[in-house]
């Protein structure tokens, strides 16, 4: 993989219809990094990453990169191994389709699924499908990796393993991560930033200390945790 | 079980209304009669009821297709379908019966005007129901594929499309239901050979139970021509199948 590069805004306005979610407003993620968006719900961090992913009207994207959404978005009609593929299917390039097929293989041998690689996505449990949906977003090999709340809906043991593989197969990479677990935001996130207001502007960067996937436990962790919710709470 | 049950309570009823008033046999067989009518005169039964089958199974085939084009083209170009959509809904404004005589006259006594009433009365549900599919496709799926840089033409072929089986399956069901419709409304204006002929033709001649006999068929086929469209389009639709009946 080619070094990662920075991802950097500036002098944005996000909005969509009548709503303004942000105006000028600037921020850098740092390369082969993960950020950590942290803000409460409809304070406009999907919007922003939509914006980020060119999704929104009249947006263009900065870069290829690959998306993560809340939702697994497997293709029901399709097999595992086809969905992790679904980007080079759909682009039609059939050398580059058989290129990647061993790497599809690969990782899903790495989120646990190599043995499930022919089943419907219906067959899987909520925690299988979103590994799969990491695999396909891994598959697509691109440096910048924007992800929105992609493992909320999970259960709490499920979240946990999904974060420590998430945060092992995505080092090195550009990752920007939506939150609204200020855990989650602290295990995974080199950088974590708070979203607060309307519109929104973003906090100072918190850098808390280690590698990671950091332990959830850490007492270091928690302080920082206590501290982020009366954060997020004083925001209301 | 429940249902075969009712259904010979409701035979037995009817026969033995048929006894007890003595009603003349042209104006209501007992259903004793119509049994032996059927045995009789199998063997021309079974070759009209093949000419129809033929008639609903391409008027079905051609509905079908004809429809799902359609859709797709609807779906793929705005433009299409702002001249087109209007002229299909009128289309389906004018009565079907209406236009029947019209179509025998343009392609004649045989078996094409009845394939092409056919396969009109269930052009409809099919556009429709395939072209709502086609709109309605999941917006996740829409973002994801456009991370994905995917080009509309693979969007629309490998999500869209296959996302819109669901609704097309249930247009194909609504079709073969009404395909009997169009083929038989087409035998009564004007056929040569057929069910709904022979209907026309044993009435005029007061064997009646000859008639309730080709009634029996049409029903048959009707029945068996729904169950196997239902069949193949739950093989469409495998993915759907654990929500399903």
């Amino acid at each position: 993989m080619v070094a990662s590069p920075p991802l950097s805004v500036r002098g944005a306005r996000i909005a969509f219809g009548d709503r303004v979610v942000a105006t000028d407003l600037a921020l850098e993620f740092p390369a082969g990094r993960t950020t950590c968006l942290l803000g409460r719900s409809g304070v406009g961090k999907t919007s922003l990453l939509r914006w980020l992913a060119g999704l929104l009207p009249g947006t263009e994207r900065a870069e290829p990169l690959a998306y993560m959404a809340q939702r697994d978005l497997l293709l029901p009609w399709l097999d595992i191994l086809g969905n992790v593929l679904l980007g080079y299917r759909l682009r039609g390039d059939a050398a580059a389709l058989r290129a990647a097929e061993p790497r599809a293989r690969a990782l899903l041998t790495e989120v646990g699924l190599g043995d499930r690689l022919g089943d419907r996505p219906d067959a899987l449990s909520a925690g299988m499908r979103q590994r799969a949906a990491l695999a396909r977003t891994l598959c697509e090999d691109r440096s910048v990796v924007l992800m929105d709340e992609p493992f909320g809906h999970l259960d709490a043991v499920t979240r946990l393993e999904l974060q420590d593989l998430a945060a092992r197969l995505l080092a090195g990479r550009t990752v920007v991560l939506v939150t609204h677990d200020p855990l989650e935001a602290l295990r995974l996130g080199h950088q974590v930033r708070v979203l607060a207001g309307t519109p929104f502007t973003v906090e100072l960067p918190i850098e808390p200390s280690g590698p990671v996937p950091r332990d959830a436990s850490d007492p270091e962790l928690l302080a920082l945790q206590g501290r982020l919710i009366a954060q997020l709470r004083s925001a209301a | 079980m429940r249902p075969l049950i009712t259904a010979i309570g409701l035979l037995l009823a009817w026969e033995a209304l048929a006894w007890a008033t003595g009603v003349p046999v042209y104006i209501l067989p007992p259903p004793s009669r119509v049994a032996v009518v059927l045995v009789e005169r199998f063997d021309l039964l079974i070759e009209q009821a093949a000419w129809t089958a033929a008639e609903m199974i391409l008027g079905l085939v051609l509905g079908l297709i004809l429809g799902a084009a359609l859709a797709v083209v609807f779906a793929a170009s705005a433009g299409w379908r702002r001249w087109a959509l209007p002229l299909v809904i009128i289309s389906q404004a004018i009565p079907v019966i209406a236009i029947a005589p019209l179509l025998v006259l343009w392609l004649g006594y045989g078996m094409a005007s009845k394939v092409a009433m056919a396969a009109l009365v269930i052009f409809f549900p099919v556009v429709s129901t395939l072209y709502d599919g086609l709109r309605r496709t999941d917006p996740g799926w829409l973002d994801l594929a456009q991370t994905m840089d995917a080009p509309p033409r693979a969007v629309l072929l490998q999500i869209r499309l296959p996302a819109a089986l669901p609704a097309f399956a249930s247009g194909a069901r609504i079709a073969a239901a009404v395909a009997p419709i169009g083929a038989v409304i087409g035998e009564w204006v004007g056929a040569s050979a057929g069910l709904g002929f022979l209907m026309t033709q044993s009435l005029a001649r007061g064997q009646t139970p000859l008639a309730f006999a080709a009634l029996v068929l049409l029903c048959l086929l009707g029945l068996a021509l729904y169950h196997a469209t239902d069949w193949a389009a739950r093989r469409l639709v495998p993915w759907q199948s654990p929500q399903g009946e």
